[in-house]
């Protein structure tokens, strides 16, 4: 039971596909300039990861090992398009909006990540928690971006206002930079510097440390 | 079981998913394909009665959009002939004006002609000769007529709706449906305050060229100018002129103009 219940939670914060494993961040910065189209695409990414995950566990004993990535895109491809279909028709605005980013769940790593690294090698059950629990990592940092980015870029959460703006009249001036993607990257940057603050065992030793000066002999020599 | 990773077993596991999968991709499309469409046309509609000044966020959900929209004649402008065509007149040109696609027909030789350089001040490579146009009636009086609109703007063609009053050159309001620019700066030609700002003011000048303009900036209201000027959305100085130049274009000699010219008489 406890290792189930590891299996959905620790992707959350112990190791979270953005923040730890730097994963999936293409759509963080794409679709976070409002909670609406956030939430919906954490919610599409978080279906596609954990059916992907389900059915590609229930045939991880059939599939060849030389085309094993291809089946996996194929799965995961067909999900996307059945999600994207679904919103086209009962979501159509915010469809409209996530436009082309719905799609590209498709290569969005996460979702191959999980496929390749655990439901090639776990039971169904198992596999699909995972995916449910890596869906809900990715949507903790998207919405944690989303939040300060709908609220300080454009002064509203889900579109209801909050602070209102100089522009229609209020006193809060917008922060354009906030709307734009690359205020996306600093947001990250921050989440895993919080992250890592809280648990520092996440933090990477560097790969190559700066040596000392060389000595003034040596340098003499050369 | 044979080995899974004989060339058979390969050759089943891949035959296998791929039929699989297409048909659970199929018949979802074709599942939701009517929901979809309603979803397209409702929106279509939707940004019409909102450009004509009939859709009120507040007020109005999207199932009064049906009834709302019934107030619209809908006619076909004729932009080589510059005439307007009724549902009947352009059947007999061979146009079923329930299914005429205005942004096929753009793309399509066959209805549309390629703009030389110096005509195309709006970016849009090509002008269909038939385009959809919607207007409030009263008898055979035209009260309010929208017109579809698109120019380029900062990253790609802004799609929208042009709706003027019975004169003929007075906005009755101005909206885009389908755009690429820029959240918070260009996109913020969706603003309700900005749009807002375009009801009122008139597109000609007295000598009938088109005086109509987004400014850099702020307009001067004492100007003699201030009726056909309109404030640019700041931060946003290309998509401001790309609004510039599709209001000019398509309400000038190559896109409306005459026909507007022939209605107002």
């Amino acid at each position: 039971m406890s290792q189930t219940k590891d299996v959905l939670i620790s992707p959350i914060f112990n190791n979270n596909p953005i923040a730890l494993q730097i994963l999936g961040i293409c759509s963080a910065l794409a679709v976070t300039t409002s909670l609406n189209t956030t939430l919906v695409m954490c919610i599409a990414l978080t279906t596609v990861c954990a059916f992907s995950n389900l059915f590609i566990s229930l045939i991880r004993n059939h599939i060849p090992s030389s085309i094993r990535i291809i089946v996996q895109m194929t799965i995961i491809a067909s999900l996307v398009i059945v999600v994207d279909q679904i919103l086209q028709a009962y979501a159509y605005a915010i469809s409209k909006q996530l436009s082309v980013f719905v799609g590209l769940i498709i290569t969005n790593c996460i979702v191959m990540g999980r496929a390749e690294a655990f439901a090639m090698k776990n039971p169904p059950m198992p596999s699909f928690l995972d995916g449910v629990g890596n869906g809900l990592g990715y949507s903790v940092v998207l919405l944690f971006v989303g939040v300060i980015r709908e609220l300080f870029g454009s002064g509203s959460l889900f579109g209801v206002n909050i602070l209102p703006l100089v522009a229609d009249g209020g006193w809060y001036q917008g922060n354009g930079l906030l709307l734009l993607p690359p205020s996306a990257f600093f947001i990250i940057g921050l989440f895993i510097w919080l992250l890592r603050s809280y648990q520092p065992e996440q933090v990477e030793e560097s790969d190559f440390d700066i040596m000392p000066q060389s000595a003034n002999t040596e340098a003499h020599h050369a | 079981m044979a080995d899974k990773d004989s060339v058979k077993q390969t050759l089943i596991v891949a035959l296998l998913i791929c039929i699989a999968c297409s048909v659970v991709v199929a018949t979802t499309a074709v599942a939701l394909k009517p929901e979809q469409q309603r979803n397209k046309l409702l929106d279509r509609n939707k940004n019409i009665l909102a450009a004509a000044g009939l859709y009120d966020e507040d007020q109005h959900s999207n199932s009064d959009i049906p009834e709302l929209f019934e107030q619209f004649t809908v006619g076909l402008a004729d932009l080589e002939a510059n005439t307007l065509l009724s549902a009947e007149q352009a059947a007999e040109q061979g146009i079923d004006l329930a299914s005429y696609d205005q942004r096929k027909a753009s793309k399509d030789p066959e209805l549309s002609k390629a703009l030389t350089g110096d005509e195309d001040i709006a970016g849009i490579g090509r002008r269909e000769r038939y385009a959809n146009v919607y207007m409030l009636k009263d008898g055979d009086d035209i009260q309010r007529i929208v017109l579809p609109v698109r120019g380029y703007g900062l990253w790609g063609t802004l799609y929208g709706f042009m709706a003027l009053e019975g004169d003929m050159d007075t906005v009755a309001g101005l909206g885009f449906f389908e755009h690429k620019e820029t959240p918070g700066l260009g996109a913020e030609v969706d603003n309700p305050k900005w749009k807002s700002i375009w009801v009122g003011k008139e597109i000609y000048a007295e000598d009938m060229s088109v005086a109509a303009e987004v400014l850099k900036g702020a307009v001067n209201n004492n100007s003699p100018k201030a009726r056909y000027q309109i404030d640019g959305l700041s931060g946003a100085t290309l998509t401001s002129r790309g609004v510039s130049n599709l209001v000019e274009y398509w309400m000038g000699d190559n896109g409306y103009g005459p026909l507007l010219a022939t209605l107002r008489k």
